[in-house]
């Protein structure tokens, strides 16, 4: 009988099992059902920028610009005089924008960190400029450029913006040595060119290992004719620290100037102007170790952004394959070895597990290992491009090969970059003329002579796709608020090519941004020059003052630097080269919690209204702190793999980006929505007309 | 093989631009060779940050010997004891242990201290203002190649373009001359075809700029050219001289 019973309560038992599961999967399935149902809700709720809302010409993509030049409408001299404009940067966009716009009669205001327009950190480029010049006879064209551009920027960047970039990179050649920036010629007297990674021509032009200074300076003397003639005014150790909006008679809100801090005097300042053209650079010092100058930050992005302009693709950042490896905790920057090297470089690490070891060890040195033992791994992989594969994939490579355990130094996170075949090939004499000077900076920083012993080479932040939305224009979301160069998202798409940031530097700041500010500006000749005393201007002051006293006030126990390096691993752990959905939703914890630490824990030595370092290093990092958490959730909304940004859910059995072109082929703009309030996701379609999107290969 | 080192630094502190300057001598312990000499100059702050004093003040940006913000003499050169480099491109393995390192700002008429090693250069930038351009608006130029230059003249011009414009020049030299500075310019533009045409009045308008500014003379003892960190040669000022004889037989 009992037997029975116990027959019986099992059998309730699993009955009831059964139907609490049975229950709980309804649940679930209900569950995922509501979420699924919020999803689309959220998704149509998703507010959408048209092509339209983007200011993008009609017409076919090579009439587009002209069309859009034809009809635009333009401001007469007289008119002109009356505008002022700020410029905030000096860097290629920056300068030549400034020098641009005053040329044709505009009264421009240009503001810098540094204590000369000179040193904005486009001087550090070193490879070259792209332009479609086909010098070479080697089939280059507009068309090849603005595909090589889409396609290196994995279908993720507008079609007509970088047809536009293509179509003017002819014209910046020209400018350039019209204003006696010396490019490299060939015996003949005529300009010489070098290839770059994603394409299959030779269309950089170069200055030895210093293209990006002879550009800054062929900009920054056409800046100093026009400062010399009293049409720009200079300010320079000053920074930029809020944008002032003010509400034009039907309501709508223009930015019509900014407060800036002298660095050496701490007094916070006040300036008006017509219209505010931002070129502030990347934000790839989010992750305090970049190849980034020291003071390139992302402040003026972030205030651009918390006052309506959209940030889009924050997550794209790219990885640059050819840096010098990190050397210890006190290391304050990552240097850059150009990605010309890789011309006549070969990259490789060692066949065999064991000889790693030793390379690891210190017991041997890569011309130690024969040829038959050494892996050339990009060429293996990628054989139609080999070592000239785009930064992206090289990155990725390097890393796969260290993961592996194949790393050729001490912390194993480096592989070589070997001259030896191309020494062997051209001589010693060639190698030295053509790279002379990044092997001495190589040799300077590592102590070791590449001549003699391959280079060793590691991936490092270097520069950031993402940066806020602008239209055809370059104008943001906010009216009469322009942005420039680097610090916009426009032309990159998810990677950027090489050689390609001079050329959209220098194509906003001389060729786009002087007509197009000129749509806008047309319809504002009637208004007056402001009074700074507007009331407007006094609350943007006090809100920044307000922050500075606040951070001042904190007075903790931890140095600016301290809290920075710590963002830094964070980001490289969490929202660097391999991404993950889990890896990224801790990395945000952390961020917010750096973020608490900061902001109760800082210590800043000095007084505000002086000269102080470390207040103007706490600034920044408040809002590197902002950006960091908004990489990664933009990383985190973005369930693909494109360009620099690296889903490893999302891969090809061989380990290749895998794109989600039904889903994602959109700009993620983020809209601020108030202080620690999560942003607003703002989708641009991005609907190809003219290009065929594929799947990038640079194997055949 | 780069190991630890014990140094003591000596470095100047001043306030202000009328502020009374000081050397103060500060003691760091286990720094590694291989740390560039300004990544010293951050431990060393990082230090004086949690002793609550006021860190060091020094300019310094890409760190990567292009910007020319930098700007330190360190054991009396511009920086510093090693060739044709910038003090961030100096490493630690060049001193000894137990070294006392003396850093000093520039010092030079023209280049007023703004605070600790920070100085002001804004001369530089007003020389350049005064005539180191190519008059040319954007837009409505010809070809780049419709103009062929000679490789060694575009070499050449090259060469003198490097100055990154950091002052050591005017520093290393007894009389304060910038004249390293202003031919490296003049050069650089009277070589090539673009910038012949203005190549005389741009000589002498820089030239007078920089007398007016309150540079020395240039007496040809070459410290700036030895002191360059991208080692601009000394013809380049023969050449200014040329120039600049030209204009002056004009008038």
């Amino acid at each position: 009988m009992a037997k029975k019973e116990e027959i019986i309560d099992a059998a309730k038992k699993t009955v009831k099992k059964v139907a609490v599961r049975a229950a709980k999967k309804a649940v679930e399935a209900a569950e995922a059902a509501a979420t699924a149902a919020a999803e689309a809700i959220k998704e149509a709720q998703t507010p959408v920028i048209t092509p339209k809302d983007a200011k993008i010409p009609e017409g076919p993509l090579e009439l587009k610009w002209t069309n859009y030049k034809n009809h635009q409408k333009l401001v007469n001299p007289a008119n002109k005089r009356r505008l002022d404009i700020i410029v905030v940067g000096t860097g290629l966009a920056g300068a030549s924008a400034a020098a641009s716009l005053a040329e044709m009669g505009f009264n421009v205001l240009n503001f810098c960190i540094q204590d000369s327009p000179r040193r904005a950190h486009s001087i550090a480029a070193q490879g070259g400029i792209n332009a479609a010049k086909n010098y070479q006879n080697d089939g280059d064209s507009v068309y090849r450029l603005y595909y090589d551009t889409i396609k290196g920027g994995d279908y993720r960047a507008r079609e007509a913006n970088v047809y536009r970039l293509a179509e003017v990179s002819n014209n910046i050649i020209d400018q350039c040595v019209a204003q006696g920036v010396p490019f490299a010629r060939e015996y003949g007297g005529l300009l010489d060119n070098r290839s770059f990674g994603g394409a299959q021509v030779s269309r950089t032009f170069y200055a030895k290992g210093q293209t990006g200074q002879q550009l800054l300076l062929g900009a920054y003397s056409a800046l100093s004719r026009q400062i010399g003639k009293g049409k720009v005014k200079m300010y320079t150790r000053y920074e930029m620290l809020d944008i002032v909006l003010i509400a034009d008679e039907n309501g709508e809100k223009r930015a019509r100037g900014i407060i800036a801090r002298n660095l050496v005097t701490g007094r916070i300042e006040r300036f008006f102007a017509h219209a505010v053209v931002v070129g502030s650079g990347g934000y790839g010092n989010t992750f305090f170790l970049s190849t980034n100058a020291m003071a390139s930050n992302g402040s003026a992005a972030m205030q651009m952004y918390r006052h309506g302009a959209y940030f889009a693709n924050p997550c794209y950042a790219q990885i640059h394959p050819t840096c010098i490896p990190k050397h210890g905790d006190f290391q304050s920057k990552l240097t850059l070895m150009s990605e010309s090297l890789r011309n006549d470089g070969r990259i490789w690490v060692p066949k065999k597990l064991e000889d790693a070891k030793l390379l690891q060890a210190g017991k041997i040195k890569g011309r130690d290992i024969p040829e038959e033992d050494r892996d050339y791994y990009l060429e293996r992989r990628y054989p139609a491009f080999g070592n000239l594969v785009p930064r992206d994939v090289a990155s990725r490579a390097a890393k796969e090969r260290c993961d592996k355990g194949y790393g050729v130094n001490n912390t194993g996170l480096a592989v070589f970059l070997d001259f030896s075949e191309a020494i062997q090939r051209l001589g010693k004499d060639v190698v030295a003329q053509k790279y002379g000077n990044l092997f001495q900076m190589y040799e300077k920083i590592v102590d070791e002579n590449p001549y003699e012993n391959p280079m060793m080479i590691f991936p490092a932040i270097h520069y950031t796709m993402g940066g806020i939305w602008v239209d055809y224009e370059l104008q943001t979301s906010v009216k009469g608020l322009f942005c420039i160069g680097e610090a916009n998202f426009s032309d990159h798409g998810a990677n950027r090519l090489g050689a390609s940031a001079l050329m959209q530097g220098l194509a906003d700041g001389y060729f786009v941004l002087p007509y197009t500010i000129q749509n806008y500006l047309a319809d504002q000749i009637g208004v007056p020059r402001m009074s700074t005393d507007l009331p407007e201007f006094a609350e943007a002051e006090k809100a920044v003052q307000d922050k500075i006293d606040k951070l001042m006030a904190i007075q903790g126990k931890r140095s600016v630097d301290s809290i920075h390096k710590e963002l830094g691993l964070v980001m490289w752990d969490f929202v660097g080269m391999g991404r993950t959905a889990e890896g990224l939703k801790e990395g945000i914890k952390k961020i917010d919690a750096i973020k608490k630490e900061f902001w109760t824990n800082v210590y800043i030595p000095g007084e505000a209204n002086s000269l102080n370092n470390e207040l103007e290093k706490a600034l920044r990092l408040a809002d590197f702190i902002e950006i960091g958490r908004l990489m990664a959730v933009d990383a985190l909304h973005r369930e693909e793999s494109c360009g620099g940004h690296f889903r490893e859910e999302y891969q090809t059995p061989e380990g290749e980006a895998l794109r989600q072109d039904d889903k994602f082929s959109y700009v993620g703009c983020w809209k601020y929505m108030g202080e620690d309030q999560e942003p607003q996701l703002i989708k641009e379609p991005l609907d190809y007309e003219f290009t065929e999107r594929k799947t990038r290969n640079y194997k055949n | 093989m780069d190991s630890y080192i014990d140094i003591k630094v000596r470095v100047w502190r001043q306030a202000g631009p009328k502020a009374q300057g000081h050397f103060e001598t500060y003691e760091l312990k286990h720094v590694f060779q291989g740390a560039s000499f300004l990544e010293m100059i951050d431990i060393l702050n990082e230090q004086l940050i949690a002793e609550h004093k006021d860190p060091v003040t020094y300019d310094h940006d890409c760190r990567e010997g292009i910007c020319g913000m930098c700007s330190m003499y360190v054991n009396g050169h511009p920086h510093g004891p090693d060739s044709a480099i910038t003090t961030c491109q100096l490493h630690m393995r060049k001193f000894k242990d137990g070294e006392t390192i003396t850093v000093e700002p520039w010092r030079s008429r023209a280049f007023p201290v703004i605070k600790d090693l920070m100085v002001d250069r804004g001369a530089y930038d007003k020389i350049m203002q005064a005539g180191g351009f190519v008059s040319v608006n954007t837009g409505g130029v010809p070809d780049a190649n419709a103009i062929p230059i000679p490789k060694p003249v575009a070499d050449e011009a090259m060469d003198a373009a490097s100055c990154i414009g950091c002052g050591a020049c005017a520093a290393a030299c007894k009389n304060g001359s910038a004249m390293l500075f202003v031919a490296a310019k003049v050069s650089q533009l009277a070589l090539l075809p673009q910038g012949k045409i203005e190549a005389a009045a741009r000589a002498k308008a820089m030239v007078a700029k920089m007398d007016e500014l309150g540079f020395g003379n240039c007496t040809n003892t070459g410290a700036c050219a030895a002191e360059c960190p991208k080692s601009v040669s000394l013809a380049n000022i023969a050449r200014l001289n040329r120039e600049f004889l030209k204009a002056k037989f004009k008038d």
